[in-house]
């Protein structure tokens, strides 16, 4: 019995020396490379936001300054997410906001877009999506330019039955047999703007401390 | 090692082991990631490091691990290995890290690392079982660039399209149009696509070899055909 015991600690033991060794590389990659990956990670973020808004319109570090924006319905989240407030000078110019198609044709669209002060669209990109490739995934800019027509697009240009598919009726071009994607991307687009619309005031107020934001 | 023992490792990765096309292991990600050559060959090699990686890891510390617990130990060793390739992609090649996504930490579950960390690294020496990984890694690419290759060419008429993930925008122009103005074959990109193409691949394979074993056998008394290889 005895015998028994020390055979089974000693494998215990033997189990949680390689535990800690496998640990210890873990946490030695995860720090040298923690710091890449974070700007890795802003950077090609910078680059999506750059589509959205041409760099010199704004002169403030739009990376610091950031709203924690909570889920909401409207703009399709269900947990908070980052707006990043573009500014020129003290006057806001935009605000890059996320958002998310939840009825795609295969799961979630995740959005993000432009929106100026006076509610038009700058632009709107989509960052991840699973709809079927050749067919409904012509609403990512690597594939198509459908996603341009939202450029400039605004609310007060188009009431609420516009912001369809040409073939329900609205203004917006689809590809013939492919119209579940883009009609739910631009449900989605119209949702943030009423969600913009509601909460402009709060986005762009203009006390913000650079530091505040900075925590992920 | 010597040089007839390298020799033999090598062929059973690259052809008569395959692991993709003999042994059929991992085909999770062999099926869904081989939609491009690009995607298809990045997955292959980051797996074959881990395998190389893995299986050197293995051999040396084989006499130290007790029997009971050596399978949570080898998992242990390819979870921490895939881990850091993850991060290391996560940081250098961001592109492809997003493309591959899921299926970089998934080559945890690739049956194909764990069978070769118990099957040959844990009772061979360090060298043979580094070269084991090596070429159990580039069988499974090699088999991973040809179905990821003919799935571009016929669902894209493209041939190195994505490129650009890996070595960044003026990688774009390398993009080889196979079939000019191609609408594309969308069964060919998605998953059913991938199960036709392994299977033609493999029927190569087993034709290849029956012709081989035919051309052996008939010199002699002509024999029984040898089996196929067994999936």
């Amino acid at each position: 019995m005895k015998r028994i015991a020390r055979s089974t600690l000693q494998t215990a033991v033997n189990l949680v020396f390689f535990a800690i060794i496998g640990t210890s590389i873990l946490s030695a990659t995860y720090y040298l490379t923690h710091d890449t990956i974070v700007a890795t990670v802003k950077k090609a973020k910078l680059k999506l936001v750059s589509q959205l808004l041409p760099p010199d319109s704004y002169d403030n570090d739009i990376m610091q300054d950031i709203r924690i924006v909570a889920a909401d319905e409207l703009l399709g989240t269900d947990e908070a997410t980052q707006a990043h407030i573009a500014r020129r000078g003290d006057q806001p110019v935009a605000v890059v906001l996320e958002a998310i198609a939840p009825d795609g044709y295969s799961g979630k669209i995740e959005l993000i877009m432009s929106i100026h002060p006076d509610g038009s669209l700058g632009g709107v990109r989509v960052v991840n999506h699973n709809e079927t490739p050749g067919l409904g995934d012509y609403i990512d800019i690597a594939k198509h330019d459908w996603i341009t027509t939202f450029d400039g697009r605004s609310r007060s240009l188009f009431k609420d039955a516009d912001w369809k598919v040409r073939k329900d009726g609205g203004v917006f071009e689809h590809m013939a047999g492919a119209t579940v994607s883009p009609r739910a991307v631009i449900k989605a687009v119209n949702r943030a703007l009423q969600y913009f619309e509601a909460h402009r005031d709060e986005l762009f107020v203009a006390d913000v401390k650079p530091e505040k934001g900075a925590k992920k | 090692m010597t040089l007839a023992e390298m020799k033999e490792i090598a062929y059973n990765g690259m052809w008569k082991q395959n692991p993709g096309l003999v042994q059929l292991l991992g085909l999770c990600p062999l099926l869904a990631v081989s939609n491009t050559l690009v995607n298809a060959v990045s997955l292959g090699i980051a797996t074959t490091l881990v395998m190389t990686l893995s299986s050197a890891t293995v051999a040396p510390i084989r006499s130290y691990v007790p029997n009971e617990i050596r399978i949570p130990v080898f998992v242990l060793i390819i979870a921490v290995l895939v881990t850091v390739v993850q991060y290391l992609m996560n940081a250098y090649l961001y592109g492809l890290y997003i493309v591959l996504g899921i299926f970089v930490p998934l080559i945890v579950t690739n049956c194909i690392v764990l069978a070769r960390a118990e099957s040959f690294a844990s009772k061979n020496p360090v060298l043979p079982s580094a070269f084991d990984g090596m070429m159990m890694g580039l069988g499974l690419t090699a088999v991973l660039a040809v179905l990821g290759g003919l799935r571009e060419i016929v669902g894209k008429g493209t041939l190195l399209s994505g490129i650009d993930l890996l070595f960044g925008e003026q990688a774009k122009a390398w993009v080889i149009p196979i079939i000019p103005d191609y609408h594309g074959f969308l069964l060919a990109i998605l998953p059913p696509g991938a199960f036709i193409g392994l299977g033609l691949i493999i029927a190569a394979k087993n034709w290849l070899d029956q012709r081989a074993a035919k051309k052996i056998s008939s010199q002699p008394a002509p024999e029984a055909l040898p089996e196929a290889a067994q999936g």
